[in-house]
């Protein structure tokens, strides 16, 4: 596999602030590649400057080959964080505009929308003001916009971002559909059950990059054993703090335990739990989820 | 002050109705949420829970219905009502040319705090959201889940009974999305009544009731334990390192499925128990449904009611 994105010793600076540390990583063609990381990790920072929209303060980036951005813009699309289509445009009309300024000629556009618009289930809204649609639709009509000039690299900064779970699912099954028709796609997102769904994840902390590779590596690379708690009470935390146990976090209705010798946390875990009168549902040793995952990676930038 | 006593419910609203022109954005609501619980406040986008939200704290005028805060109607006595409720979105409005404890003095001033009183609950809130060191930062320089905690700060300085958050972790990462229900825990764990709009259902697990509203209307409320029990089949986990194929090629397939979909590295299907048997040479686990397959089955079934 060919890199496509290859970024070296990439840093941005505001002021004072290294919102981006000597990045360096490579993004192959056809990948689904995801980039994740704590607030202010420097996420969108790095997707503007590949992007062409921020100048960076110093290092490398080749885009298909090439270093000059300019040459190979129209290639690639971009999805912003923050809707930045006109509002008080139509459906239609916002993808009319985003056409012709990408050069299209009136029949090109006509074709091209209506093909997007077909696959983005938009089609029927078009004539809709973009200030009425609901939040899932106006991220497919970014999508949509995003799409219009066919480009072979698109980034997305958080698309699904206060998308509600049915129209999320429908909008990674289109990011899916383009990726299989051979498109490279570039995103960024909060949600950890979207990771799951990427070829390869670079974790970012602080500017820095902390991981790079599979879910799958990064979760045969978790640095605990985990015991999932189901109980009856809430705000266990101070029961459950002892020294077998290196960290708590809620996950839903249950409570994941990093734990480095499963057996022995256990017994702690039920005995503490029997003394304070707390009843427990389960407790198991579970494989880890790339929530776990990130929050471990996250702690573990915060020491570095 | 017999509405006052213990009893009372926290929030109740009787046929809550608002329109905007032809449009009905919230269809006759009708929920009550007791003192001192975490209420999950669940729908798709635009299904008009803000809306909703915006009635009870009195920012909008209801239609038709009516509603009350802790005994007191939210249209005759709103002015009262605003002492005792918080209120933050997700476009929570702190000044980013201001510091962090400018924003909450601020706000303290907008609730009538003062002296020795004011700065006392300043430093508490600085301390819930792990801003003691940052204080004279400018809010501009923090990132997503700081502002919201900052933003929580704000719109609890003045010890509110019941705190209305919608969508509070919109775009914050997981880290952060457990600080703040760490601090939303500890709200309700001292008597506040919490009301919640979110789109991660990991996050609606942690209440004690939910409510799913959808073009509207109320359609489903109950403990999160009750909503999974109600809905209909089996739901089996298919472990696959390439969801997204298998799940094409499923949906292309012979069995018929309620509903399936991609969670992390495998698939959840949503069968009829008849049909279980079909897949008994794969290595299925059976699992309890979360409460997102809930939200799922619900929106699907409504969506489908509409198109058939």
């Amino acid at each position: 596999m060919a890199a496509c994105i290859q970024l070296v010793e990439l840093s941005k600076n505001y002021a004072a602030l290294r919102a981006v540390d000597r990045l360096s990583l490579e993004v192959n063609s056809g990948e689904i590649f995801g980039l994740v990381g704590p607030d202010g990790a420097g996420k969108t920072s790095v997707i503007r400057m590949i992007t062409g929209v921020l100048e960076p303060s110093a290092g490398q980036i080749t885009v298909l080959g090439e270093n000059s951005l300019e040459r190979i813009k129209s290639s690639l699309g971009y999805v912003p964080q923050k809707f930045s289509l006109y509002g008080d445009l139509t459906v239609w009309e916002n993808i009319r505009l985003l056409g012709s300024l990408y050069g299209a000629s009136p029949a090109q556009i006509e074709t091209a929308a209506t093909e997007i618009l077909t696959f983005t289930n938009l089609l029927t809204f078009k004539d809709r003001l973009a200030d009425n649609l609901s939040g899932g639709m106006k991220q497919k009509l970014a999508l949509a916009a995003g799409l219009m000039h066919k480009p072979k690299i698109f980034f997305l900064d958080e698309p699904t971002t206060g998308v509600d779970p049915v129209s999320r699912r429908e909008f990674w099954q289109m990011l899916y559909g383009l990726n299989k028709e051979g498109m490279t796609i570039f995103v960024s997102t909060p949600y950890m059950d979207e990771a799951e769904l990427c070829s390869r994840i670079a974790f970012l902390h602080n500017g820095h990059l902390v991981a790079c590779s599979s879910p799958a590596e990064l979760k045969a690379n978790y640095p605990y054993r985990l015991l999932e708690l189901k109980s009856v009470g809430k705000d266990l935390r101070q029961h459950l703090a002892c020294e077998e146990v290196h960290d708590i976090n809620s996950f839903g209705d249950t409570y994941h335990l990093a734990v480095t010798q499963p057996e022995a946390a256990a017994l702690a875990v039920r005995s503490a739990l029997a003394d304070a009168g707390v009843p427990i549902l389960s407790l198991q040793e579970i494989p880890p989820t790339l929530e776990d995952v990130f929050v471990a990676l996250a702690e573990e930038g915060d020491k570095t | 002050m017999t509405a006052e006593t213990t009893g009372t419910l926290a929030v109740e609203t009787l046929g809550l109705t608002k329109q905007f022109g032809a449009f009905t954005a919230v269809d006759a609501i009708s929920l009550q949420i007791k003192p001192g619980s975490i209420y999950g406040f669940l729908g798709p986008n635009g299904s008009g829970k803000s809306t909703t939200i915006r009635m009870l704290c009195g920012i909008l005028a209801p239609t038709a219905g009516s509603g009350k805060i802790l005994g007191h109607d939210i249209i005759a006595e709103s002015e009262r009502i605003k002492a005792s409720i918080g209120y933050m979105s997700q476009k929570f409005s702190l000044y980013d040319d201001l510091t962090v404890e400018e924003n909450l003095n601020f706000y303290a001033g907008m609730y009538s705090l003062s002296g020795a009183a004011k700065q006392a609950r300043i430093e508490v809130m600085l301390q819930m959201a792990g801003l003691e060191h940052r204080r004279r930062e400018l809010t501009s320089n923090l990132s997503g889940g700081w502002k919201q905690r900052l933003a929580l700060g704000c719109s609890i300085l003045h010890n509110p009974r019941i705190l209305f958050l919608d969508e509070p972790t919109g775009g914050v990462d997981p880290k952060s999305r457990r600080l703040f229900w760490d601090i939303i825990y500890n709200l309700a764990a001292t008597g506040t009544t919490i009301m919640v709009t979110t789109h991660f259902m990991d996050e609606a697990e942690h209440c004690d009731e939910i409510g799913f509203i959808f073009e509207g209307r109320l359609i489903a409320s109950g403990a999160p334990a009750y909503l999974k029990e109600a809905i209909p089949g089996v739901l089996l986990r298919l472990p696959d390192p390439d969801p997204m194929a298998r799940l094409s090629a499923l949906l292309q397939g012979p069995i018929p499925l309620l509903d399936a979909y991609v969670h992390g590295a495998g698939l959840h299907l949503l069968i009829r128990p008849e049909h279980v048997e079909n897949f008994a040479g794969t290595d299925y686990t059976r699992i309890t449904p979360s409460l997102e397959d809930v939200f799922v089955h619900y929106v699907k079934s409504r969506r489908e009611e509409h198109t058939s």
